[in-house]
């Protein structure tokens, strides 16, 4: 079966927490999230395509990705790589160039355990500048990306629309 | 009249306006220029939008400015469903990908 994708968001704090098991020791899935062959493989969600600027990935390092959907709209994002602590901890800085200002920076966590089992626990915390900007970034899909020319949002609304009031 | 979540999303240019300023702040007037609508008209459906909630106007300077409330949008959807989706969809392939270094690690290590 596959592993539960969980997140946590409580109300009205500024982070939330993105949980997840793999079937695979933690040097190997540290390595997936730190080595740019391996992280352009799977970081592009859903029909996205991913390609990196740059990606100097070590303490004191920087990165910019950019995402692409199929019909070529890009979005970039880049960050400030803060902490590179092979195998356990990744630590970096996260912003999305599509917003009008710039300073809606999120602070990222992650943290690999080890399982029994060669089996490896993630967990990402994700700290926002405030709790507009997390409640305003995860709603918007600004956070990964996949806003596809405010189709979603319409989509979104027209569903609750259909909702019994 | 009623003023809640689902009077202020059932009118199609209501929509496009939550949708505008979801993602730019702007003026009333900012606002009525993405639409060929009056400005009147437009003015009304913020004046509508900000008494369900969805919306708050905030004098700063000489300028009035529009920003969504995208807590009251939570009263009607799992705001978090799209956000988790995205990162199922990069964790399934994340999962293929550890699979196949695994499959490779095993044959290195059976070849050596």
């Amino acid at each position: 079966m596959k592993n539960q994708t969980k997140i946590t968001a409580e109300k009205g704090v500024q982070e939330l927490f993105i949980h997840r098991e793999f079937e695979a020791p933690r040097e190997l899935v540290f390595k997936a999230f730190n080595d740019p062959e391996l992280i352009t493989q799977w970081l592009g969600a859903c029909d996205m395509t991913m390609r990196i600027d740059y990606f100097d990935s070590r303490t004191g390092g920087s990165y910019r990705f950019i995402h692409s959907t199929p019909q070529g709209q890009e979005y970039a994002f880049n960050g400030t790589i803060h902490e590179v602590l092979a195998p356990e901890r990744l630590i970096r800085t996260f912003e999305f160039e599509g917003l009008p200002e710039r300073g809606h920076v999120v602070l990222e966590t992650a943290t690999f355990d080890v399982l029994p089992d060669n089996r490896t626990k993630l967990t990402i915390q994700s700290v926002f500048r405030s709790v507009a900007d997390r409640d305003g970034i995860v709603a918007s899909g600004m956070e990964y990306g996949v806003n596809d020319s405010h189709k979603k949002l319409d989509e979104l609304l027209e569903k609750m629309v259909n909702q019994p009031a | 009249m009623r003023r809640d979540v689902f009077q202020a999303i059932a009118d199609p240019t209501r929509r496009q306006i939550i949708n505008l300023i979801a993602h730019q702040t702007l003026t009333p007037n900012g606002v009525a220029d993405s639409f060929d609508v009056s400005r009147q008209a437009i003015s009304k459906h913020i004046q509508i939008l900000a008494e369900c909630g969805i919306i708050s106007i905030k004098q700063q300077g000489r300028e009035r400015y529009c920003y969504v409330q995208p807590k009251k949008l939570d009263e009607v959807t799992d705001w978090l469903a799209d956000f988790r989706k995205s990162w199922e969809s990069r964790f399934d392939k994340l999962d293929d990908l550890l699979a196949n270094m695994q499959v490779k690690t095993n044959n290195n290590s059976k070849s050596q």
